[in-house]
């Protein structure tokens, strides 16, 4: 047997490695739901991270769950674009959301040109939060998306329906968002395990 | 203040000279009809053969053969003085071109950041010896001072008017810009410098000569100012960049647009303006030139910002015919003011800010494609997100009954299968001053699937639900 080595020595010289888990500062963009914030692994969304909202229907749901962040993010001056929503956001309810409109910015695009466009407004770095509404695309596009959301530091947030829940997604968050009942359900989220249980939508009877 | 005098003697052979790859080769400028042709200006190679300036056409052939005749251009030596008070307005505020072939500058307020004046003469001689002009610069307390004593010396500097006024008297009468008759009379009076003049009773002065010498002395003396007209930078861009061949592609259109734009940058950092609005104009063989129109929200002059926005718009282009040459019009230049940044940004990739963006979106995607959402004061919901007439836009929400988050662009009729109303019917009856008249009765409602609408009917009509909204 060679010489006794001290358990502090070896790992002071890093050659063990430890799966020690990375402290992720909790609560950086809160949901605004006290119960989904609760189970996300950073306390809200990811930051700098491309969320996937899987939506049972179209137009259904996604501002429930977005509008307290976004009326955060617009209070405290930070920009929110709409890439091409397939709707008209109507104002009045907007404003009742607490929703700064003065932040706020819609940009038309064809469907194409809306990936490129939600890529350079997630790259430049000016905006808070950038939603967008992509139909049917592939997990490249996700991904770009995913890679702009890192480079600008900017949240994303991706609107699909929820047959794409099946197919695999380089999104950070995934919740799909039911309407029988209204529920929230976390697919994945990284950095944790996914909850098991779904989240009862508040506010939604 | 003080006034360098920078005279260019040869202004006009000067300005072929820099043009010609042998500039030590005998030339002559011609002007005059074409019955008689004069020599207007001769290189000193061209002296050396014999030739002087005045001599006709016919004589100088007789005495030399090897020469070259270039025409004398008076548009193009005025082109270069506007070209030469451009240069000199960097060194200074007040640049004028009073008189010909001379640029007058105020340097005084300058010499705090171009060093003491022989570092700034050394400096201007530099440059106007790269740019191959003859010049001689003199520098003296006024500006009439200055250009008169350009005539006799060179690289003179007087820093005050006691200086100027001791310089002056030494000139010769005939050299200091009095009208001839009354020059030829101070000479036959036997007064041969303005010392002498000087000397003089100034009422026995003003009683032989017409008022206009008087006012020359004093002017001369710096005790008559002069209102110089100074130059002032165009308030227009134009330039125009030849291609040597066919251009088809956009691609091959990138590298001449990135000159004419590094053109733009430069003439508006020295305007301290930015520009709003610009045109390129494509020409082609025949036909008329293709206009491209860069238009901005807001001035900008950041070269690497505009080549993008025109890059932009060029691409959307299709060329209808090959491009032979690039014109880049100017004319909105408001002044500029650079968005303020703030110091210790929250993110630290931010790049790009947003008026940047938004000009890359809109160059792209179309004029119209970046919009605000503004809420309108009117119960309508299709009159609440767009401006009817000019109406300001709300600030706060409206009270009443919850809306639907999501409007659609038209009515949906709504299958009435397994339709639930929630709450309902809200009435919302306006319009009918401005011809849009609505009747309607709200309802709140809940499909099958469990998604919740906003739809409305007609008042007193049947049928359909009409669905507008979605309470997403």
């Amino acid at each position: 047997m060679g010489a006794v080595v001290s358990l502090d020595g070896l790992l002071d010289e890093r050659r063990v490695w430890k799966g020690r888990p990375l402290a992720q500062p909790r609560g950086l963009q809160p949901t605004g739901h006290a119960a989904l914030d609760a189970v996300l692994p950073g306390g809200g969304w990811p930051p700098g991270a491309l969320s996937e909202l899987l939506l049972a229907a179209e137009g259904a749901g996604e501002l429930h769950l977005l509008w307290p962040s976004l009326a955060r993010l617009t209070a405290s001056g930070e920009r929110v674009v709409l890439v091409a929503p397939p709707f008209i956001p109507y104002p009045p309810a907007w404003l009742a959301a607490g929703v700064d409109l003065r932040w706020l910015s819609l940009i038309q695009a064809s469907r194409v040109e809306a990936l490129w466009a939600a890529e350079q407004c997630l790259r430049s770095g000016s905006c808070g939060a950038v939603l967008c509404w992509p139909q049917q695309v592939d997990d490249r596009a996700l991904r770009r998306l995913q890679v702009a959301a890192e480079t600008g530091q900017t949240l994303a947030f991706a609107c699909r329906p929820q047959q794409a829940a099946l197919n695999p997604s380089p999104a950070a968050l995934r919740i799909a968002v039911d309407l029988h009942p209204a529920q929230w359900r976390v697919l994945k989220c990284r950095g944790g395990l996914a909850p098991a249980t779904p989240i009862a939508m508040a506010g939604r009877g | 203040m003080l006034w360098a005098c920078i005279l260019l003697p040869q202004l006009a052979l000067d300005s072929v000279l820099r043009g010609r790859d042998d500039p030590q080769a005998p030339l002559v400028l011609l002007s005059g009809p074409a019955q008689r042709r004069v020599l207007q200006a001769v290189n000193p190679a061209a002296r050396a053969l014999g030739l002087r300036a005045g001599q006709s056409l016919s004589t100088a052939q007789a005495l030399a053969s090897s020469f070259t005749c270039v025409e004398h251009d008076p548009a193009a030596v005025e082109q270069l003085q506007q070209l030469l008070a451009a240069w000199a307005y960097q060194f200074s505020s007040q640049v004028s071109l009073h008189y010909p072939r001379t640029v007058l500058l105020e340097v005084e307020s300058s010499l705090g950041l171009f060093g003491p004046w022989p570092l700034f003469e050394a400096r201007l001689r530099k440059e106007l010896g790269e740019l191959g002009l003859r010049h001689r610069i003199v520098l003296a307390s006024n500006p009439v001072a200055a250009r008169m004593l350009a005539n006799a010396h060179d690289g003179l500097a007087l820093n005050d008017a006691q200086a100027t006024r001791a310089a002056l008297a030494q000139m010769p009468v005939d050299r200091i810009g009095l009208p001839v008759e009354a020059a030829t009379a101070l000479s036959r009076m036997g007064l041969r410098d303005l010392g002498q003049v000087l000397g003089l009773p100034r009422d026995t002065l003003a009683r032989r000569f017409a008022a206009s010498v008087q006012v020359h002395l004093d002017r001369l003396l710096g005790l008559r100012p002069m209102a110089l007209a100074c130059y002032r930078p165009p308030d227009r861009f134009e330039a125009r960049l030849e291609l040597n061949f066919d251009v088809e592609s956009h691609q091959a259109l990138l590298f001449p647009l990135r000159r004419l734009i590094a053109d733009l940058a430069a003439f508006l950092a020295s305007r301290d303006g930015g520009v709003q609005r610009f045109t390129l104009h494509l020409e082609h063989a025949r036909g008329v030139a293709t206009p491209v129109v860069v238009g901005l929200l807001a001035a900008e002059r950041e070269a690497g910002m505009l080549f993008e926005l025109a890059r932009g718009r060029l691409e959307q282009l299709s060329l209808p015919a090959p491009v032979r040459s690039v014109r880049l019009v100017a004319d909105d230049l408001p002044a500029f003011v650079p968005q303020p940044g703030e110091l210790f940004n929250a993110r630290p990739q931010q790049q790009q800010g947003w008026e940047q963006l938004r000009e890359r979106l809109r160059a792209r995607l179309g004029d119209e494609s970046v919009r605000a959402v503004q809420a309108f004061a009117d119960h309508r919901p299709e009159c609440a997100w767009q401006a009817a007439g000019g109406a300001p836009p709300l600030a706060r929400a409206p009270g009443g009954p919850p809306r639907p988050g999501w409007l659609l662009a038209e009515p949906q009729a709504l299958a009435p299968e397994g339709l639930r109303l929630l709450a309902g019917p809200e009435r919302i009856e306006s319009g009918w001053w401005d011809g849009g008249d609505v009747r309607r009765d709200y309802y709140l409602v809940e499909t099958p699937a469990g998604q919740r609408g906003w739809a409305y009917r007609p008042l007193g009509e049947g049928g359909p639900l009409w669905l507008q909204g979605w309470f997403a």
